[in-house]
């Protein structure tokens, strides 16, 4: 491994959890990803950032094949996880995304009691044979996300009676439970206020080296905050990936500088 | 490098262009300050010195309005990039010409306290250097305003000559204490004025130094310095 300097160009990340080669997004004639490859750091927490259609969430949602509940979407070139093509025809789908899991810009809970929320991964994966153990992975889950202690004492209430930026802990709480390798996050904060963005972050940071975390974010300050890699879409390719620290202070590209300094228009 | 104003925020623009007007004013004053305490001091003209001793105040206000201006832009503005490593560097040139202002006040402070300099050879030698520092300070703070990196560049290659100057004026004034123990105190007053100015000059390549790095994001090398003062306060005050 080459040492760790302070240029772009060392980007030696030596244990990718996922890796990406020459992939192309279709939805239908229109190409919304060009010849993006990109290498996820297993211990790191990765950011994507790019103005609005760019191509960083359709980028991210072909990271679990989010993509194939689209229709007219196609995904050529390669994208493997631990090594193992993640497009391959062997590949199943489902046990893929409990391996790639995803929180959505908006908290999704199910109409479900907080308790059924985070078991229900794990009671459909198989993981909790019985009662006791899934008592254990939902606590392990909630605590993880940071929100045991304020929903301990109500397990059984309705998920969505919390608040918003609870509802989005807890469906972290969710991707969490089935002992993910890679969580993805589409905008996570968007839809909350600071306080509960500050929380979300916070977990982040705590989950990172649990988790190969990947962040799709418009807000540049979230993605200083939080990630260690940065990467730039502007039009559907990848213009710049490096380490955070110089894509905020000395970024090597034009149309990098100009997005994040705002000169963009 | 053409400075380009084009941020999708206006106010923004309006805010930077605010700062490199204010920093602008600002070296010209200290720049301003250094000619006339020179010229203060050549002609014994005590007005001047005292002109610049009180106009070294407005060089003060002015780095306490940078500094405002700066830490408001980076609170409101949260700057990226180029423009966050402008503020940062804006914030150390102002405090490096509020130094390079204290020198030029201090220079006029002595005119009042020498009678018999105009005797002394080392006069000459030391107008001559406080011209080759002005430009030093002009050219710095022209390459700040014109963001080049290569002006930023020549000015630390030329501080080499002031350094040179400045042991060349200490051996002189040295000697000439040696064979005109009267005026050893005027002597050494100058003496004074000769390390301020070799510290001016390190100063204008201090800044030099930031406009290298907000221009290209990287710190400039290790340049070829010039001979080290043989005073022995190198050490201490070098950087």
């Amino acid at each position: 491994m080459t040492p760790l300097t302070t240029t772009n160009d060392d980007l030696t990340i030596t244990d990718p959890k996922m890796k990406a080669h020459g992939v192309d997004v279709f939805y239908g004639e229109k190409q919304a990803i060009k010849d993006v490859s990109i290498d996820v750091g297993t211990d790191l927490v990765t950011a994507f950032i790019g103005p609005s259609g760019c191509g960083k969430s359709t980028f991210l949602r072909s990271l679990n094949r989010m993509n194939d509940t689209v229709a007219s979407a196609r995904v050529t070139g390669r994208i493997e996880l631990d090594g193992e093509d993640i497009y391959a025809p062997s590949m199943d789908v489902v046990q893929l995304r409990a391996r790639v899991g995803m929180v959505f810009q908006k908290p999704n809970p199910f109409p479900k009691s907080i308790y059924d929320n985070v078991g229900y991964g794990p009671r459909i994966h198989g993981l909790a044979p019985a009662k006791a153990d899934l008592d254990v992975i939902v606590e392990r889950a909630l605590v993880r996300a940071g929100l045991w202690d304020e929903v301990k004492d109500r397990l059984g209430e309705s998920g969505t009676a919390l608040s918003g930026g609870q509802q989005q802990r807890l469906c972290i709480a969710r991707a969490i439970a089935v002992d993910p390798e890679v969580i993805l996050m589409d905008e996570p904060c968007s839809a909350l206020d600071p306080i509960a963005t500050a929380k979300i972050e916070e977990l982040i940071h705590e989950l990172r080296g649990k988790y190969a975390i990947v962040i799709v974010t418009h807000n540049m300050q979230q993605a200083a905050r939080v990630s260690q890699r940065t990467a730039f879409f502007h039009l559907g390719t990848l213009v710049e990936y490096g380490k955070t620290t110089d894509i905020f202070t000395n970024p090597r590209q034009e149309r990098t500088k100009d997005y994040i300094t705002g000169r963009y228009g | 490098m053409a400075v380009v104003n084009d941020h999708t925020v206006k106010a923004f623009d309006e805010d930077l262009n605010r700062l490199r007007g204010l920093i602008s004013e600002m070296g010209g004053r200290a720049e301003q300050a250094l000619l006339q305490a020179m010229t203060a001091l050549n002609k014994g003209d005590l007005d001047l010195a005292a002109q610049v001793v009180e106009g070294d105040r407005k060089i003060d206000a002015l780095e306490a309005e940078v500094e405002q201006l700066a830490v408001q832009t980076i609170a409101l503005r949260a700057p990226m990039a180029d423009d966050l490593r402008e503020m940062i560097a804006a914030l150390k040139i102002v405090s490096v010409v509020e130094r390079i202002g204290d020198y030029g006040k201090n220079i006029a402070k002595r005119v009042a306290l020498m009678d018999q300099t105009r005797s002394i050879e080392a006069i000459p030698l030391l107008m001559s250097m406080s011209s080759i520092v002005a430009e030093l300070i002009h050219d710095a703070l022209d390459s700040f305003a014109a963001r080049d990196a290569e002006l930023a560049v020549r000015v630390t290659v030329r501080d080499k000559n002031v350094d040179d100057f400045y042991n060349s004026i200490f051996r002189t004034l040295v000697t000439f204490m040696m064979e005109n123990p009267k005026h050893i105190s005027e002597s050494a007053h100058l003496l004074f004025v000769a390390k301020n100015l070799e510290r001016m000059g390190d100063h204008a390549t201090n800044i030099a130094e930031m406009v290298y790095y907000v221009v290209t994001g990287e710190r400039m090398e290790e340049r070829e310095r010039g001979e080290q003062p043989e005073d022995g306060a190198a050490e201490q005050e070098q950087g």
